[in-house]
């Protein structure tokens, strides 16, 4: 039978999730190995070298750069707060001396002779890490963080926007290929992650910012509406750090496209939980995807489990998502995998696949245009 | 360019070399390519060197393999498959023939690499267009992503300069500034803001992150005390001559070679596996674009031609050129066919890419799909339309990759001119583009759309209508991506590296013969008289193209013609406005294109027209 391997996103009702919460730099970290903890507890703790504001001694007091250092009223490890004099001309024959004030509190970090200019160092910032999900916690890191792992629900979106947040889910449509619209969100989703079924439109995003919602989960999104909401054309797809009030999950892709059925149905059996949703997507080298995890607890009914594949397999019988058009959204299984190169209407050959789909249609397609359905 | 620090094994001298194994680790595939000495004998090949079998396996240094050499060993073990010998022994290592009739292994192994996101570097000067911009080129030229240019100038202030640092994760970070014996005090300022915003190199850790000072040599004393000796501030500081000596004069060879040397003994050593393979390599391994930038300019010293060559990639696009032996290469960043696609859309405008298309289409539906092609980078076009729409996201790629690389490719700015009377009437002013499109005599094209495009006319229909070459300009693409592989071992055995380029690497496309208008001037001649073409000899053809036409005349890679273009007094086909030009010339797979469009290249602004004028120039590329 003939096999080829294909990437897809994962779609589980019952994995292992392991996270690795990690400082950006040394630190201290507040958990130990066993210890319960809950999403929103913070896990390490550190604090990084404050901004560093450079004073130009030298221009303001109109003096060379290698007396600097005389005129200076405190000396480098010395601490100052905001509008303190820092250096002082000698004015002439003691009169007309002028200052230079601190412009912020910090640390005079250095004062150079050559160019004149005072480094000030501003005051450490502090950086958490918080559990991101409810879980045990399984390795600490010493300085930097520690493992957290949970069994829980694991969904892959394709694409998102916004960072961490986590909140209880909800349901906002009934059906998978139902549109999520402005009419949907209410006041009571305040907090919540709130699940669609097709596609997100930007009004029902407004309305979500505007109520306070923590998290979109959407089967698609029109561009031209990710556009608007974003305030800008998304041109490479490196996100997480945008600042929109909450983050967007797409499970499929862009346009009107309806959420898998499994994932539609998984998501909704764990509808009132708290849920743990990241938004970040890179798609480079070391791709990303946005996820939604939901810890899973010892009285969940365990999944009905399906006939074992090996992971990343294609064969016959293969679910599998047809990722480009004019197909693009459909869902079948693989039928035939023949070896041979087939020429494609764009004039291209390339290695096809054949695929029944949900629709009762068969269509053949590139191997490279379609993506397996995890479980 | 660098010499290698491996000498080649002196047991096998180049005399004696016959199995020749090169790999090209890029970030998703690792290629390799086998080359070949032909034996002894009749064959008309017979004791050239030939590229004979090429395989690829994924690039294995992400988790959770996290060892390059996996990945090399896999496309060597294909390889040996094709060839019939084993390249791979049982332990993972590469075998070497041990005798002249060793049935197994090769004689040298080379590699480059692009994994991990390639060499980024932070480069910064005293004066962005100057001394920055110098430094810019040396990087860029060493084959690295520049992350971003530190100048004094940059309209940043110094504490918005400073974070932007210390977002960055940078392999390495070069420093210029100042020309020997001039002002000391504003590079010691750039290198006194990057020392306290400490950039955290992207291998984190124990690494210390290098630092290559090349600017005036008066302030390398206040620059080391900045950045401290080894160990002791987080730096590893180098001092190599300066990059601009004075305004006249760049000299960026130490830099680039210094470069080189840190990418091999930092950056190269930190990144998994690769202390395996530099042991594996019998020459330094090479950033990619470094080793596709070497072997162009080799061709282009030994041919005497200016050329260009561009590579666009899924992320990525570079373009690389000689103009009058002037190297310079540039990356743009961010235009790409995948992961870039939505930001050339972003870039160009929607608008630019849809002139290209012939047919209607819905642009809504079409920004769900460039964005849908973003997310899912590896699908390919299934219909035709689909096809349509990608090769005209291709050509508004090429075309702002190409005015990006026009803009960085100057002869220096700052230089103070001494003009006599007589210059008065022919003034150049400091910073004008090297590149001029009238002398280039060889475009070269590489990367998936250009590569893998259906018909060789699409290929050769997109390198014109984004580069818009003028006069007459020969048009190739490399086969399969083996530049990379080509440059570096051109470093060990240039004669190999050459013959192989010639008969294996380039596809000769053809030829474009186009005619250039005053500038602004092209609209106004449309659909008046432009120039009438002659061929004669192996295929014989004639035609008069009036402003605004295209012609193909079919001339195979062997066969070689006479052509005679006589332009009317408003244009110009590289003899001067109204000068005819005869040429003899050997064709390629497409033939020789006559371009009438004029340059720049103006579509009609009536919607209609310009659909009914695409798909009249494609109708006849495509005959």
């Amino acid at each position: 039978m003939a096999k080829a391997y294909t990437p897809g996103l994962k779609v589980a009702a019952c994995t292992m999730f392991r996270a690795r919460r990690l400082l950006p730099v040394h630190g201290e970290v507040l958990v130990k190995v066993g210890d319960l903890v809950k999403a929103r507890d913070v896990i390490a703790r550190t604090f990084i070298d404050g901004d560093v504001t450079p004073v130009a001694i030298a221009s303001q007091l109109s003096a060379p750069a290698s007396d600097v250092a005389e005129l200076m009223l405190v000396k480098e490890g010395d601490a100052v707060v905001a509008g303190q004099p820092i250096a002082r001309s000698k004015g002439i024959f003691g009169f007309g001396k002028r200052e230079v004030v601190s412009p912020s509190a910090g640390v005079i970090e250095s004062i150079s002779a050559t160019t004149g200019q005072v480094m000030l160092r501003g005051a450490p910032v502090a950086v958490e890490v918080l559990a991101y999900i409810d879980g045990r916690v399984t390795e600490v890191f010493a300085g930097e963080g520690a493992l957290i792992e949970t069994d829980a629900v694991f969904v892959q979106g394709i694409f998102g926007v916004g960072g961490e947040t986590v909140g209880l889910l909800r349901m906002a449509c009934a059906r998978p290929d139902a549109l999520l619209d402005a009419t949907q969100i209410t006041p009571s989703l305040k907090g919540c992650v709130v699940v669609g079924g097709a596609r997100v439109t930007a009004a029902a995003v407004r309305a979500a910012q505007a109520v306070g919602v923590a998290a979109i989960v959407a089967g698609g999104i029109d561009d031209a509406d990710l556009k608007a909401i974003l305030g800008y054309d998304l041109g490479v797809a490196i996100t997480g750090t945008e600042r929109l009030g909450l983050s967007i999950v797409v499970t499929e892709g862009f346009g009107d496209i309806a959420m898998a059925e499994r994932t539609f149905a998984l998501l909704k059996s764990f509808e009132g939980r708290e849920a743990s949703v990241n938004g970040a997507t890179q798609i480079r080298a070391g791709v990303t995807r946005p996820e939604i995890v939901i810890a899973r607890s010892a009285g969940d009914v365990a999944p009905a489990l399906a006939a074992p594949r090996e992971a990343g397999l294609l064969e016959i019988g293969t679910p599998v998502r047809l990722i480009r058009d004019p197909y693009f959204g459909m869902l079948g299984n693989v039928t035939a995998l023949p070896s041979e190169p087939a020429v494609l209407g764009s004039g291209s050959k390339a290695r096809v696949l054949e695929v029944a789909c949900a629709n009762g249609t068969r269509v053949t397609v590139p191997r490279a245009n379609i993506e397996l359905i995890e479980t | 360019m660098s010499s290698p620090a491996h000498a080649v094994p002196s047991m096998l001298e180049v005399s004696k070399l016959r199995y020749i194994l090169a790999t090209d680790c890029g970030s998703t595939t690792t290629k390799a390519i086998l080359v070949e000495r032909r034996g002894e004998g009749s064959a008309a090949d017979a004791g050239s060197w030939r590229q004979t079998q090429r395989a690829e396996a994924p690039t294995t240094v992400e988790e959770p393999f996290a060892d390059v050499t996996i990945g090399v060993s896999n496309a060597l073990t294909e390889i040996g498959e094709l060839a019939g010998r084993r390249f791979i022994a049982d332990d993972g290592t590469i075998i070497r023939r041990s005798h002249e009739g060793d049935p197994n292994g090769c004689d040298l192994y080379i590699s480059t690499s692009s994994a991990g996101g390639g060499l980024q570097m932070v480069v910064a000067g005293v004066v962005a267009q100057m001394t920055a911009a110098s430094a810019k080129r040396a990087a860029l030229g060493a084959g690295a992503i520049v992350m971003d240019t530190i100048a004094a100038n940059d309209k940043r202030k110094p504490h918005e300069r400073i974070q932007r640092i210390r977002e960055l994760r940078p392999d390495m970070v070069l420093i210029s500034g100042g020309t020997d014996g001039g002002n000391v005090q504003q590079v010691v300022q750039i290198a006194e803001q990057i020392a306290p915003a400490k950039p955290r190199p992207r291998f984190g850790g124990e690494y210390e992150l290098p630092v290559i000072f090349a600017g005036n040599a008066d302030a390398a004393p206040q620059v080391r005390a900045i950045f401290g000796a080894r160990g002791e501030k987080g730096f590893d500081l180098a001092v190599v001559q300066n990059l601009r000596p004075t305004l006249e004069q760049e000299n960026l060879g130490p830099a680039r070679d210094k470069i080189h040397d840190v990418f091999l003994e930092h950056v190269m050593a930190h990144a998994p596996g690769y202390d395996r393979l530099m042991s594996w390599s019998d020459a330094p391994i090479m950033p990619t674009p470094g080793a596709v930038g070497d072997i162009l300019q080799r061709i282009a010293a030994r041919d005497g031609l200016n050329a260009v060559c561009v590579d666009i990639g899924g992320a990525t696009t570079d373009v690389f050129s000689v103009f009058g032996g002037v190297f310079n290469r540039t990356v743009s960043a961010n235009l790409g066919m995948s992961y870039s696609i939505s930001n050339v859309c972003a870039e160009a405008g929607m608008e630019n890419v849809l002139r290209w298309v012939p047919i209607e289409m819905d642009e809504r539906e079409l920004r769900n799909r460039v964005k849908n092609k973003m997310i899912r980078p590896t699908t390919i076009p299934q219909t035709a339309e689909a096809l349509v729409f990608e090769q005209a996201v291709a050509r508004e790629a090429l075309r702002l990759a190409y005015v990006q690389h026009k803009e960085f490719a100057t002869t220096l700015k700052g230089v103070q001119q001494q003009r006599t009377v007589g210059d008065l009437f022919s003034q150049q002013a400091s910073g004008q583009s090297i590149v001029n499109d009238m002398t280039l005599d060889l475009l070269v094209a590489s990367g998936g759309v250009l590569s893998h495009a259906p018909r060789v006319e699409q290929t050769a229909s997109m390198l014109i209508d984004s580069f818009e070459p003028q006069g007459f300009t020969q048009l190739a693409k490399d086969s399969i991506f083996m530049m990379p592989h080509l440059g570096v071992l051109a470093s060990v055995h240039a004669p190999a590296a050459m013959e192989v380029f010639e008969r294996d690497c380039l596809v000769r496309l053809g030829w474009c013969v186009a005619a250039t208008s005053a500038a602004g001037t092209a609209s106004r001649h449309w659909g008046k008289k432009c120039f009438t073409y002659r061929v004669s000899g192996a295929v014989s053809a004639s035609g008069e193209l009036t402003c605004g036409e295209v012609a193909l005349v079919r001339v195979g890679i062997d066969q070689e013609v006479e052509v005679v273009v006589e332009p009317t007094k408003e244009f110009d086909l590289g003899a001067g406005f109204g000068k005819s030009v005869v040429r003899r010339l050997k064709g390629g797979s497409a033939g020789i294109f006559f371009d009438a469009r004029g340059r720049p290249l103006m579509l009609p602004e009536k919607e209609a027209d310009r659909k009914a004028a695409v798909a009249r120039w494609d109708a006849v590329w495509s005959t």
